[in-house]
C-alpha cells in the first residue's frame, strides 16, 4: 500500500508519515506544489493525502491534474481552512474525502482504510481480524461464523476500532466519529464508556479474540494480540 | 420632556412676540391717548375763546350756572383768589343721562374779567372717547393679531420646515435602519440644504472608517482562528502518538490525556469562532426552504441515547409545520446548539419539551432558577461553573437568527423556554 503525503508543513507531515507507517503502508511525502506533481506524474498511489494550501501552487490544480490523468481515485483532501467552498470544489474534482485539520490521527487511519477497503474490494468489502469478520456493505458482524447482533452505533465503534487496532483511540476521536458533532460535552463520556461497555460484553459472550482495551485518561484501544 | 423642532420653534417665537406685541400696544396706547387729549384740549380752548366772545355780545350767559343742555357753565368768583391762575385742564366723571352712568370727560376751567369787570371762572367740558372701551377693543385686537399671527406661524413652520427636515429625517431614519455589518453602502436621500450635506458626509465618513475596523476585526477573528487550526493539530497529534509509546504509566499517560483534552476545548472554541465569523459574514449564502420539523426529528433521533442515558424526556409536540428558508446547515446549527444547551442544563430525570407552530418553535427545559435573559446570548457568558463548554452555543443561534431576521427569546415560565419566531 502506498501513500502520498502532501503538506508543507514539517512537522504535520512528520506526523502523518509516522502514523500510517505504523500502519506498515509505504509512505512517501511532498513538501511543494512542484514536488508533489512531478511525484503523482510518476507514480501511482493507493492513497493521496493533499494539502490546498501549498507553497508555490493550490491543492487543487494537484487535484485537477489528477482527475485528466484518471487518478483521482483515493484522494483526501486535508485543510485548515475548512472552507465549504473548496470541500464542494475537492469532492467535484474527484477528491473521495475531505480532513478538516486538526483531527485525531485515528480518524486519519479510519479514513484512509475505508478508501483503500473500496478501492481493494470492489463488491467484496469484508475485512477480518482473527475470529472477527465484518461485512461492510451489510453491516454485519460475526464472530467464527456466527451473525452478533449490534445496532448502529456499536457496529460503527467496532469498525473504527477495527481500523484503529492496536493503536490509541482518544474518546474525543470516538464521540466525533460515532456520534458527528452532537456530543462534545465533558460529561457524555460517561455516556460513550457505557456504549462500550455493551459493546465489550457483547464481543465476550461471541468469544471474540480481539478485546477493548482502556487507556487510562485517554481512551480505549482495540487489541488482538494473544498477551 | 424632548420637544420637537417644530414646536421649539414656535414656542420660542410665540414668547417673543408676545413680549414685542405687548410693549407695542402699550406704547401705542400710550400715544394715541396722548393724541387724542391733545385735540380734544385745542377744541376746549377753542370753545373758550367761542364763549366769552359770546359773554360780551349777551350778557345773560354769565347765568348760566350749569351745563345742562350745553357744554359749559360760568360762575362768579372773587377777584382776590384767582390773580394768578392759569388755564386747566382735567379729567373728570360726569354723569350723562344717555348712558346713565358716570362717563369720561375733559375739563377746561379758566377765569375771564366779564364786561362789567368782575372775575368770573368758566368750565368748558366734552365728551371723551371711552378710555375702558378703547383698551378692551385695543386688547381683543391684538389679541386677534396674536392669534393669527401664531396660527401663520404655526402652519408656515410645518409646511417649511417639514419640508426643510425632511431629508433630515430621512437620514435618520437610513442611519436607525443600518448595521455596521451590513454589506451595502448606507444611502442617503439627496439635499439641497448645505448643512444637512455635510452631515451626511459625516455620516458616511464616520460609517466607513468603523465598517473598516469592524471588517478588519472580523477578518482577524477568522484569519487567527485558521491559523491556530495547523498548530492545534500538530499538538494534538504529536501527543496522541506519544501516548501510543507504551512506556508509560497510568499517571504519565492521564496527564497527557488532560492535555489532549484541552487541545480539543481549544478546537472546539476554535471551531465555533471560526462557525460565527462565518455566519456574520454571511458565508452560508445558499438557501432552501427547510421544514424545521424535519430537521428537528432528526437531531431527536440522533440524541435520543444521550438524553436516554441522562435519564432526560425528549419530547416532541407539533402543532404545525414550520417551513423557513434558510441555509440547511445552518438550520440543523441552531436546533443543535438549542437542544445540546437544553440537554446540558437539565438535571436527570427532567424533561424536554420542544414545541413546533408554523410560526413559533419552542424549547423548553426544567430546571431553575431564571437566567439573565440579557446576557445569556452574549459570547462567552456561562452561567454555571460548567467549563467544557465554550459558551459560544447560544451566541451562534443568535447571530444566525440576526443574520435572517428572525427573533429569539428567553423566558422563564416555570421552565426555561427558547422561543425562535419564524
Amino acid at each position: 500500500m502506498k501513500i502520498l503525503v502532501i503538506e508543507d508543513e514539517a512537522e504535520m507531515r512528520d506526523i502523518l508519515t509516522q502514523s500510517l507507517e505504523k500502519e506498515n503502508f509505504v509512505v512517501e511525502s511532498a513538501s511543494d506544489f512542484m514536488s508533489a506533481m512531478d511525484k503523482v506524474g510518476v507514480y501511482d498511489y493507493d492513497c493521496i493525502l493533499l494539502d490546498i494550501n501549498l507553497p508555490g501552487g493550490s491543492g487543487l490544480d494537484i487535484l485537477k491534474e489528477l482527475q485528466r490523468t484518471g487518478k483521482s481515485e483515493g484522494v483526501i483532501i486535508v485543510s485548515a481552512r475548512n472552507s465549504v467552498d473548496d470541500k464542494v470544489e475537492g469532492l467535484a474534482l474527484g477528491a473521495d474525502d475531505y480532513l478538516a485539520k486538526p483531527f485525531h490521527t485515528a480518524e486519519l487511519t479510519a479514513r484512509v482504510k475505508s478508501i483503500l477497503r473500496r478501492k481493494q474490494f470492489n463488491g467484496n468489502n469484508i475485512a477480518t481480524l482473527k475470529n472477527l469478520s465484518i461485512d461492510f456493505d451489510n453491516r454485519q458482524v460475526s464472530i467464527n461464523g456466527k451473525a452478533i447482533e449490534l445496532n448502529r452505533k456499536e457496529f460503527d465503534i467496532l469498525t473504527y476500532f477495527v481500523a484503529n487496532k492496536n493503536r490509541l483511540v482518544s474518546k474525543t476521536a470516538l464521540a466525533e466519529h460515532v456520534w458527528g458533532d452532537q456530543i462534545d460535552e465533558a460529561d457524555s463520556y460517561e455516556f460513550i464508556y457505557s456504549q462500550i461497555k455493551n459493546l465489550r460484553k457483547k464481543l465476550k459472550t461471541y468469544g471474540s479474540e480481539v478485546e477493548i482495551q482502556a487507556v487510562y485518561g485517554i481512551g480505549y484501544k482495540l487489541s488482538d494480540s494473544d498477551a | 420632556m424632548k420637544l420637537k423642532l417644530h414646536n421649539y420653534t414656535v414656542l420660542y417665537l410665540s414668547g417673543a412676540l408676545f413680549l414685542v406685541l405687548s410693549i407695542w400696544a402699550a406704547i401705542f396706547y400710550i400715544n394715541m391717548i396722548d393724541e387724542i387729549h391733545d385735540s380734544i384740549d385745542d377744541g376746549l380752548n377753542n370753545s373758550k375763546i367761542l364763549i366769552i366772545n359770546k359773554v360780551f355780545e349777551d350778557s345773560s350767559l354769565l347765568h348760566k350756572d350749569n351745563f345742562l343742555e350745553s357744554n359749559y357753565r360760568i360762575r362768579e368768583v372773587e377777584k382776590e383768589q384767582y390773580l394768578d391762575f392759569r388755564d386747566t385742564f382735567a379729567d373728570t366723571l360726569l354723569y350723562t343721562e344717555y348712558e346713565e352712568d358716570y362717563e369720561p370727560f375733559r375739563m377746561l376751567t379758566t377765569i375771564f374779567v366779564g364786561p362789567n369787570g368782575k372775575y368770573y371762572k368758566l368750565r368748558v367740558i366734552s365728551s371723551m372717547v371711552e378710555e375702558d372701551d378703547l383698551i378692551e377693543d385695543l386688547l381683543y385686537s391684538l389679541l386677534w393679531l396674536y392669534l393669527v399671527l401664531i396660527v401663520s406661524m404655526v402652519a408656515v413652520n410645518y409646511l417649511l420646515l417639514g419640508r426643510i427636515w425632511r431629508s433630515f429625517y430621512s437620514t435618520l431614519k437610513a442611519v436607525r435602519g443600518y448595521k455596521i455589518s451590513d454589506k451595502q453602502d448606507i444611502q442617503f436621500e439627496k439635499t439641497r440644504v448645505q448643512e444637512f450635506s455635510r452631515l451626511q458626509e459625516t455620516l458616511n465618513d464616520l460609517i466607513r472608517s468603523n465598517k473598516e475596523v469592524f471588517q478588519a476585526q472580523k477578518q482577524f477573528i477568522e484569519n487567527a482562528a485558521h491559523e491556530l487550526q495547523t498548530p492545534l493539530a500538530i499538538s494534538i497529534n504529536k501527543l496522541e502518538l506519544l501516548a501510543e509509546k507504551s512506556n508509560f504509566g497510568d499517571e504519565q499517560l492521564q496527564q497527557i490525556g488532560a492535555v489532549i483534552g484541552n487541545l480539543e476545548r481549544l478546537t472546539r472554541l476554535n471551531r465555533s469562532l471560526l462557525l460565527l465569523s462565518k455566519i456574520d459574514n454571511r458565508q452560508f449564502d445558499e438557501s432552501e426552504p427547510v421544514e424545521m420539523n424535519a430537521v428537528i426529528h432528526k437531531l431527536c433521533e440522533d440524541l435520543e441515547e444521550l438524553a436516554d442515558y441522562r435519564n432526560i424526556r425528549l419530547l416532541t409536540e407539533e402543532s404545525g409545520t414550520c417551513t423557513y428558508t434558510m441555509n440547511r446547515t445552518l438550520a440543523e446549527v441552531l436546533f443543535t446548539n438549542l437542544i445540546k444547551n437544553a440537554l446540558t442544563h437539565t438535571e436527570p430525570g427532567g424533561e424536554i419539551r420542544i414545541h413546533i407552530e408554523e410560526k413559533r418553535i419552542y424549547i423548553e427545559n426544567s430546571g431553575a432558577p431564571a437566567l439573565d435573559a440579557s446576557r445569556i446570548f452574549q459570547r462567552f457568558y456561562k452561567a454555571s461553573g460548567e467549563n467544557s463548554s465554550t459558551g459560544l452555543g447560544l451566541a451562534i443561534v443568535k447571530s444566525i437568527s440576526d443574520v435572517y431576521g428572525f427573533s429569539i427569546t428567553y423566558t422563564y415560565p416555570e421552565a426555561h423556554r427558547f422561543s425562535v419566531y419564524f
